[in-house]
């Protein structure tokens, strides 16, 4: 044992006594714990220190789950008596003073000002026994996740106590990922141990564990390490820990790229329909995105309280909307423009103007809040590197699931069969029966509710406002030309490889600059190869 | 200049005629009216006119490359704009010492952001013949490496539009950094004087926009010179049949580029006569929606013709400076509008109705 990380005999006694209490605890009725809670807090009242180090024992061992709170709150200094009553409160500051909590009843119980209220004092005795206490209480709660928040930050600042407290518990932890953090923190003290074999055997346990206060444990022990071989096996693990970490750290990126990637497909997917099947440039196609955000945002006001459920709604609805704008749009100007692109280009962008005016003078010129529910935020914690936020992981499975939506409604359905037979050869499809002025109002009408449906997950991401559309225009062209038009699937990796470069790039050149060098690419890229990643082949290519 | 250059161009006569009495006019009445006059035309007028007037060479440098060479060009505000930006540049040098930080050698937002020294790109732009250079020097190399590159792979069409807009937005994104030394979202502004004269001053006013009227003058007669030429002849060859020129045997690449260079070096002066008189230049001027609207202007006067562009740049901005006087939400609509109407009922553009009533008439 490391006797230099205990202070006193003394304090090993207290630390003995008070996990014998707790565990002890475990057996005893609730009625019995709560008994002994209450006496607890009649102790900590007296305010004095020997008979609140009494009562905390008692809360510790009450093993109420109104204990850690109160606990904690005397740990921050954070508990008060009344004057008027003498009645205990955890109060914590606020405008009007003190905002107090009842202990007992867990209910708030009122303001109070400061001089109403006389603070419980602690000491440095107190300051460590509750330290242990609360790690008790957190280490020995029944969810294994509160176990391993509290394991994971005691790695941060070990001392003898918790330490004393770990190799105690770890033995009859059952859970595997908060025995591995246990593990390790003892593995971390004993980096310190006297005899070199046993600091070999603490470095073996940490090998791959990627918690920062591993790094850092053994980056110490490399700077005032004499022996060796122990130089040796520390320099090893230490390698094999930022290998895992540049990893980790690699796959994050990745994952950040993928997410940005899957919004830029989901902005650009409804306009490799429009633009690289059909061939129109639709200047207004980040305004149809607009309008499928604003629809969300309209279905949330339509359905207050339900924000999970307005947002499913206002997939199909933002469909429609922008689906029956486009095709007013296609049926209304467009039509009259086939053959010349550039005419269509000027014209759509006269529409995108009037759709951005329009919103701004019906709904309002400030960006609207649209609100995320629960399931959306939140994320997945990998380990203490890689982190997967909720919100990332629904956009990328988002995009999938519209693309392959996509990809089979162009394959497998009639009107797709109809909408590549008019894009590769429109004169020979009539000539079969095609009836391409319909197919043309229902393709753009498809390209355009893609857009409106993107439009509900860029809602989730980011401000939803009159520009909204404008932000993404480009984008969407340079990840459809990039593709290469006319090809989903082109437009699938393009959207996701450009994601990933962006990403990859700006940790050293910077979120603009990243962003330049990738338009700056994209315009030298195209010089090589015109026709984007993967052309369409055969005669209809040739324009 | 040959003879031909304005034969059989009534529209660029009548266009010619009424800019050289307009500013005949305008300095005599801004200078020599007493204010309380109704005849008297304001400095605020005549500084709009002149920045309408910059806008005008802009079109009609648009006019060139996309009336008479079929490129669509959507960046042609970045060329605009470095221009401004190169005059702007000038222009901060001479502030001096007035700056608020009052620093002779660097300019206010560099005093700013701590910077120590003057960054090598900002070295020479206190002499004015210097500045004059790279307001033509810098869109006109930027134009021709991207054309050099564009035009020799055969970037045609929607494509080489497409990446015009992206090479301003590319631009834009690169000037909003305070890092790039152009004074980031905020440009250069707080401008004094331009060659010792106080560009507060009526006369200064009136001078630029002789200037103006001057390089719109210019401008149009160069390039009906060009249209009117042979070049001119193969331009609009290739305008109307690629493949088939370049069958031929003319070097289509080598005439793209250098039309659309020259287009660019114009655009470029009329952005540094365009920074004096509107008194700044920030990194908005790069934003896509700028160069959009000036193709606008053109389809609206009518293309192919140099003097529709004028005419169009002209009613469109002075439309603009109206209706967001009056009622600051239709303008976007009225805009919007006109672009759908314009390109659905008038493909020829105003210059085209005019152009089909002398027919009949």
């Amino acid at each position: 044992m490391p006797t230099r990380l205990l202070r006193s005999p003394l304090s090993a006694l207290r630390l003995w006594l008070l996990i014998a209490l707790t565990l002890c605890a475990f057996a005893q009725a609730a009625l019995a714990g709560s008994a002994e809670f209450e006496q607890g807090i009649e102790l900590i009242k007296t305010n004095k220190y020997d008979q609140v180090e009494e009562g905390v024992t008692l809360v510790a061992s009450s093993r109420d789950p109104r204990a850690v709170g109160l606990l904690a709150a005397l740990q921050d200094s954070d508990l008060y008596l009344r004057k008027a009553d003498g009645r205990l409160f955890i109060a914590t500051r606020s405008d009007a003073g003190y905002d107090l909590i009842d202990p007992l009843t867990q209910a708030a119980a009122g303001v109070a000002g400061q001089r109403d209220l006389k603070r419980i004092r602690i000491n440095n005795r107190l300051r460590s026994q509750l330290r242990t206490a609360v790690a008790t209480l957190n280490l020995t709660h029944p969810d294994a996740v509160v176990r391993l928040t509290a394991v994971n930050e005691m790695l941060d600042r070990l001392d003898a106590d918790s330490l004393a407290l770990l190799r105690d518990l770890a033995g009859e932890e059952k859970n595997a990922q908060v025995r591995e953090g246990m593990t390790a923190a003892i593995a971390l003290a004993d980096l310190e141990a006297e005899e070199p074999a046993r600091r070999i055997e603490a470095l073996d346990q940490l090998e791959g564990n990627l918690h920062p206060a591993v790094q850092g444990g053994i980056q110490r022990l490399l700077s005032q390490e004499q022996d060796a071989e122990v130089r040796a096996a520390a320099e090893h693990v230490l390698e094999a820990i930022q290998f895992k970490r540049d990893l980790y750290g690699f796959a994050e990126t990745l994952f950040f790229g993928l997410s940005l990637g899957s919004v830029l497909v989901l902005a650009a997917i409804g306009l490799a329909i429009t633009f690289g099947v059909m061939g129109v440039i639709n200047m207004a196609h980040g305004e149809l995105i607009m309008l499928g955000a604003y629809t969300a945002y309209i279905v949330q006001q339509l359905m207050p309280g339900h924000i999970g459920l307005a947002l499913f709604l206002a997939i199909p609805a933002a469909f429609l909307v922008s689906g029956a704008v486009g095709i007013l749009i296609e049926r209304g100007v467009i039509r009259f423009l086939y053959g010349r692109p550039l005419e269509t280009l000027l014209a759509t962008f006269g529409i995108s103007l009037i759709l951005q005016q329009l919103v701004r003078t019906l709904i309002s010129p400030q960006n609207v809040p649209v609100a995320n529910p629960d399931w959306m935020s939140g994320s997945w914690q990998i380990n203490s590197v890689l982190s997967l936020t909720m919100n990332r992981m629904y956009i990328i499975a988002f995009c999938l699931i519209v693309f392959t939506a996509l990809y089979l409604v162009m394959r497998k359905t009639s009107l797709g069969l109809q909408v590549r037979a008019v894009s590769q050869n429109r004169a020979m499809a009539r000539a079969m029966g095609v009836r391409s002025a319909r197919v043309d109002a229902l393709t753009f009408g498809l390209g355009s509710g893609i857009a409106g449906v993107a439009g509900v997950a860029l809602s989730q991401l980011t401000n939803v406002g009159p520009n909204l559309g404008q932000a993404y225009i480009i984008d969407s062209f340079m990840v459809v030309v990039f593709g290469g038009v006319g090809n989903l699937w082109g437009t699938l990796v393009a959207g996701m490889s450009l994601g990933v470069v962006n990403k990859i790039l700006e940790p050293w050149a910077g979120a603009v600059l990243a962003k330049i060098l990738v338009l700056i690419f994209i315009i030298l890229f195209i010089q090589k190869r015109p026709r984007g990643l993967f052309p369409q082949k055969g005669r209809a290519a040739e324009g | 200049m040959r003879l031909g250059t304005l034969h059989l161009d009534r529209g660029g006569q009548i266009f010619l005629l009424l800019l050289a009495l307009t500013t005949l006019l305008v300095p005599v009445l801004n200078l020599a009216v007493p204010a309380d006059s109704p005849l008297h035309v304001s400095t605020f007028t005549v500084t709009l006119l002149g920045k309408y007037l910059t806008y005008a060479l802009l079109a009609i440098a648009v006019d060139l490359v996309w009336g008479y060479l079929g490129i669509l060009s959507l960046g042609h505000g970045a060329f605009f704009a470095l221009g401004g930006y190169a005059m702007g540049m000038y222009l901060m040098r001479q502030i001096g010492d007035r700056g608020v930080y009052g620093n002779p050698e660097l300019p206010d937002f560099m005093v700013f952001l701590n910077w120590q020294e003057l960054p090598w790109f900002w070295q020479g732009f206190d002499i004015f013949w210097f500045a004059a250079l790279m307001v033509m020097l810098v869109p006109g190399v930027l134009a021709f490496v991207f054309g050099w590159l564009a035009f020799r792979s055969r970037v045609t069409g929607v494509y080489l539009s497409i990446i015009t807009q992206a090479l301003t937005y590319a631009l834009m994104l690169a000037f909003f950094r305070n890092e790039m030394g152009f004074g980031g979202n905020n440009g250069l502004t707080d401008f004094k004087d331009l060659l010792g004269f106080d560009l507060q001053s009526d006369a200064t006013r009136v001078g630029l926009f002789i200037a103006s009227a001057l390089a719109v003058v210019g401008g149009y007669l160069a390039c009906r010179y060009i249209v009117t030429s042979k070049l001119g002849r193969v331009t609009v060859a290739i305008r109307d049949a690629e493949s088939r020129t370049r069958f031929i045997g003319y070097r289509v690449e080598r005439f793209k580029l250098w039309v659309f260079t020259f287009s660019a070096v114009l655009a470029g002066i009329a952005g540094a006569l365009y920074v004096p008189q509107v008194g700044i230049i920030n990194p908005g001027e790069f934003s896509p929606i700028n160069s959009i609207e000036i193709v606008v202007w053109v389809a609206i006067g009518g293309r192919a013709t140099l003097y529709g562009a004028v005419l169009g740049a002209l009613l469109v901005n002075y439309g603009k400076t109206y209706l967001t006087g009056v009622m600051p939400d239709a303008w976007l609509f009225a805009l919007g509008g006109l672009f759908v109407l314009v390109t659905l009922l008038l493909p020829q553009g105003i210059a085209g109705l005019l152009r089909r009533k002398e027919a009949t008439a």
